[in-house]
């Protein structure tokens, strides 16, 4: 019988040491898909390294890292190709450690279908459910749950049906989440043995299900058919005019075909329906609605695209698309919005915390994003919702975002390509969580801004001054109070309007319910960035003074003003000196381990990458720091020139 | 969507997602019926433009003078510029397969050359045709294989990889090796090969060639360069080669398959795998992988 002909991927998850490796290793050694060669090495190992006595150690078919073998363990997602009479299969083998699980989400977002193993003797362990639930969260519907070493429970009945029970809870527990993988399918095996497999173990009488193969050669592809409209995220934009010159002469038979000099087609995954010539669609985020002129795949153009090909479209007119922009049907376009409720994978050994801003990405453009609410982590246990301030690595958890822009989208379980996004973090790189879109948030449309009948630039002008932020950054004791108040008095001596912010007023005022754990600290900066740009738009020249020790946050409040508004300054000084000096024997009271989270001792200090100033280390020149600024200030057109500053401008 | 058209739709996501992301992207050209599937995949991927990179060929000067003549009609027929770099200091240094052995060859000839290109250009996204079924470190790798400016693979540090939303952010002079063809197996090649009828080194298919044998391999006679053993004889006999690289480095297997439908029955019923010809992989445990780290494809 002929299942389906196309390429069936498949996913074998769960804990640590369940035996994914071995199952695998065995299934291609029974179907008959290990070369002669390949063998050899495996029974020449399998002597060597194996921990499977006399028989073959089928685990190192997969492990193929140094550090894997040595270390008898998973830690990347190896891929095997398997081929039976009627089916092709990609099986990707995914480490089963806690500290891997970022592997694993890397595996489960490409496969249909999934494998979760678990040991017969420990039954479900946190880790088992961590692999269901993602694998749920991901779209996987179709799962097969192993239950291996059965022959170290003697083959009982009695515990296949106890664990089958849990099964069953398990997949109840996921629908809290509105995702319902099938019932899955429940099979007792002994991988290293082989029995279940590919036959029909005779230890297990009881059993009348099919074995791993038997489930593998019927489970269903996923369905690309249903229709949730169209979709076309752009992923590349093809370019060219007359002067493009090709051996092949395919283009300028093609321009004078149509009459227009350039040629740009549109590049990029269809998914969620079809789409026809003459079409009439709308270009997202725009909306300008134009009609699909040609539709080229390949080498050929063809006259209907479906769901799952790489095309690229002409459209009529002159329009402009860019990478990012989405393409739908005129009739069935998605939402836009820059608010959404998601869930999310933590990846990253960087926690993921309000108010920290992360690179979005998504097939639909890229946007900065920022974390404004973490609604839940969801526990493992009974995937029971969690209050949580933050998600640490490998958390599962629901979260509200806000970006920087609108950007098209569909909910994840109607279209995974326009559901689903990745964070970045934008210093390091890091991929720190994926996720899938659930709902938009409609609140930032009920916040209309106060619009002001006295602009920013008129407040300022009255001050005569251009109003900025000039930020101190430093470890404590490091010299920025100093140089703060030194500077506010240059400043105001030369009739400038100023405001200070440091500990004392922002600490024991406005901030005096926040303590230092990390969120804390960004909720501080956060609030700190807010009131000095009320403050700038006051027309103020802000001076402030923390310690501020996250780059990450304080790129957060760089980006709350205009480029040339934020002055992020290093008072570079030295730990040793900074230690040494220590006027308020804070220091001395966090190495005797009195002070937790102490800037320096025990929570790391994150120096300027791109600083407009560094102060000389340790130099202990208040005043001639001070002018440094005032020297960078004037230098950048802040302030008048220095010959100038007791006068004031003529006509002000 | 039948096998076949599954994998070509995907890999022309990859190799469009990664030029879209580039700044000065190139592929690999190795010759091979696996960069020839790959060229193929980048000419579909771009029609009815020509791909917007250049082919690049890492020429140890050991390959076979079948592969050079190949690779230039080639490059010559589909107007793509192609440019060939070897390592120069290598060459002055006589570094010689048969003198130096495997090892230091590939270091210097191959990996060595491929760091100095690279970083002479400046390519930051670098098309390479391995396929994840060839050897296990390969079963390991991303689609996007991140790689640091030294050109290292971290294998316990990849990035995770989310498929349809890859993370190419890079800092200078970081880059990324992208493999399009990941997921492909050695008959799916061959199928697609016979399916767009693709031309391919002459060398794949079986005809009499002059070799001899040592250590149980059959080596081809391409050049007077191959020093004979006191007890070796040259003689001729019908061979094709399964995977094609430096012609010392790389055995002939006896073979009746003479065009593409042949060469897939026999591959239908093989009982070896496709690398056991490849005698640079059995150098040392993790031999590929230790090249990898070392900036070797």
């Amino acid at each position: 019988m002929k299942t389906s002909d196309a390429v069936l991927r498949i996913l074998a998850c769960g804990s640590v040491d369940d035996g994914k490796s071995t199952l695998i290793g065995h299934l291609l050694f029974l179907t008959g898909n290990l070369a002669e060669d390949q063998l050899r090495v495996l029974y020449e190992e399998s002597a060597r390294l194996g921990r499977s006595g006399a028989a073959p150690d089928y685990s190192l078919l997969l492990d193929g890292l140094l550090a894997e073998r040595q270390q008898g363990i998973t830690i990347d997602v190896a891929h095997r190709y398997l081929a039976t009479a009627t089916r092709k299969y990609i099986l990707a083998d995914a480490p089963g450690h806690e500290q891997y699980t970022r592997n694993m989400a890397t595996a489960a977002s490409r496969c249909d279908a999934a494998i979760l193993l678990l040991d017969a003797t420990t039954g479900f362990l946190p880790q088992t459910r961590r692999h269901a639930l993602i694998c749920a969260l991901f779209g996987i519907r179709q799962l097969l749950l192993v239950v291996n070493k059965m022959d170290l429970t003697g083959w009982s009945r009695e515990r296949f049906l106890e664990i089958s029970d849990h099964c069953r809870q398990l997949t109840e527990d996921l629908t809290l989440f509105g995702v319902c993988p099938e019932q899955p399918v429940v099979v007792p095996v002994s991988a290293l043995a082989g029995d279940n497999l590919t036959a029909r173990s005779p230890h297990t009488s009881w059993y009348d299900g099919p074995t791993v193969l038997d489930w593998l050669q019927s489970v269903p592809c996923a369905d690309l058919r249903r229709d949730n409209g169209a979709r076309l995220p752009v992923q590349y934009v093809l370019h060219a005019g007359q002067q493009w010159a090709d051996s092949r002469q395919v283009l300028p038979e093609l321009l004078r075909s149509s009459g227009s000099d350039v040629f740009r087609g549109y590049c990029g995954h269809l998914s969620g329906g079809s789409l026809q010539q003459g079409e009439r669609v709308a270009i997202l985020p725009s909306g300008v609605e134009t009609s699909v002129q040609q539709i080229w795949s390949g080498f050929r153009l063809i006259e209907k695209a479906e769901p799952g090909q790489e095309i690229a479209l002409t459209l009529a007119g002159e329009q402009d698309v860019v990478r990012g922009d989405c393409i739908v049907p005129a009739g069935n376009r998605p939402e836009q919005a820059d608010r959404f409720k998601v869930r999310v994978v933590c990846l990253d050994t960087q926690a993921l915390l309000p108010g920290r801003r992360y690179r979005f990405r998504s097939a639909c453009g890229s946007a900065t994003a920022e974390i404004t609410r973490i609604r839940n982590r969801i526990g493992l246990a009974s995937y029971q919702r969690l209050a949580a301030d933050r998600l640490e690595m490998n958390d599962v958890g629901e979260v509200e975002l806000q970006l920087s822009r609108q950007l098209p989208f569909d909910p994840f379980d109607r279209n995974s390509q326009t559901g689903s996004f990745v964070l970045i973090d934008q210093g390091s790189h890091a991929s720190v969580a994926c996720g899938m879109i659930l709902h938009p948030l409609r609140r930032a449309a009920n916040i209309h801004r106060h619009r002001e009948t006295v602009a920013p630039d008129e407040r300022a002008l009255l001050k005569a001054q251009r109003p900025c932020v000039i930020w101190l950054t430093g470890l404590s004791a490091s010299g920025k109070s100093s140089i703060a108040n030194a500077l506010e008095r240059l400043l105001v001596d030369q009739g400038c309007h100023t405001m200070l912010l440091d500990g004392d007023n922002i600490r024991h005022g406005l901030n005096r319910d926040l303590g230092f754990t990390e969120p804390d600290r960004i909720e501080n900066i956060r609030r700190i960035g807010e009131v000095a740009k009320l403050m700038t738009e006051a027309g103020l020249i802000v001076i402030t003074a923390f310690i501020s020790p996250y780059r990450s946050d304080r790129d957060m409040v760089r980006q709350m003003f205009a480029e040339g508004d934020f002055f992020e300054i290093h008072v570079a000084t030295p730990l040793e000196v900074c230690e040494q000096r220590d006027p308020k024997g804070l220091y001395r009271l966090a190495r005797s381990g009195v002070i937790p989270n102490f800037t320096g001792i025990n929570s790391p200090y994150e120096e300027p990458l791109q600083a407009e100033l560094v102060l000389a280390a340790g130099a202990s020149q208040t005043a001639d720091d001070a002018m440094a600024i005032v020297g960078m200030l004037r230098s950048c057109g802040k302030l008048q020139p220095a010959t100038d500053q007791a006068v004031p401008e003529e006509g002000v | 969507m039948p096998v076949l058209a599954q994998l070509e739709q995907e890999s022309i996501r990859i190799i469009r997602e990664a030029v879209a992301e580039a700044e000065r992207p190139v592929m690999l050209y190795s010759i091979g019926k696996d960069s020839s599937v790959m060229l193929h995949l980048a000419l579909k991927a771009f029609y009815p433009l020509l791909p917007p990179f250049p082919l690049l060929h890492v020429d140890t000067t050991w390959k076979f003078r079948e592969m050079i003549s190949f690779r230039d009609a080639t490059a010559e027929r589909l107007g793509m510029k192609l440019l060939v770099h070897t390592n120069r200091s290598g060459l002055e240094r006589g570094i010689d397969p048969f003198v130096h052995g495997s090892r230091i060859y590939t270091d210097v000839m191959k990996t060595e050359a491929l760091r100095q290109v690279l970083d002479q250009y400046g390519f930051d996204m670098i098309f390479g045709g391995a396929r994840r079924d060839e050897e296990k470190s390969r079963a390991k790798e991303r689609v996007f294989s991140f790689r640091n400016s030294q050109h290292r693979w971290e294998p316990r540090e990849q990035r995770p990889e989310f498929w349809g939303i890859p993370n190419l952010m890079k800092n200078r002079g970081e880059s990324f090796r992208v493999f399009p063809l990941s997921d492909w197996t050695e008959l799916d090649v061959w199928r697609y090969i016979r399916q767009e009828q693709i031309p391919v080194v002459p060398l794949y298919f079986a005809a009499e060639r002059p070799v001899v044998e040592r250590q149980g391999q059959l080596l081809m006679v391409d050049d007077t360069r191959l020093p004979l053993m006191p007890d070796e004889q040259v003689r001729r006999a019908k061979v094709r080669f399964r995977t094609l690289g430096c012609y010392p480095l790389t055995a002939a297997t006896l073979s009746d398959a003479g065009d593409v439908e042949a060469v897939i029955r026999e591959l239908e019923t093989a009982t070896l795998s496709e690398r056991c010809g490849r005698l640079i992989d059995f150098d040392q445990t993790g031999s590929m992988e230790l090249k990898k780290q070392e900036g070797y494809f």
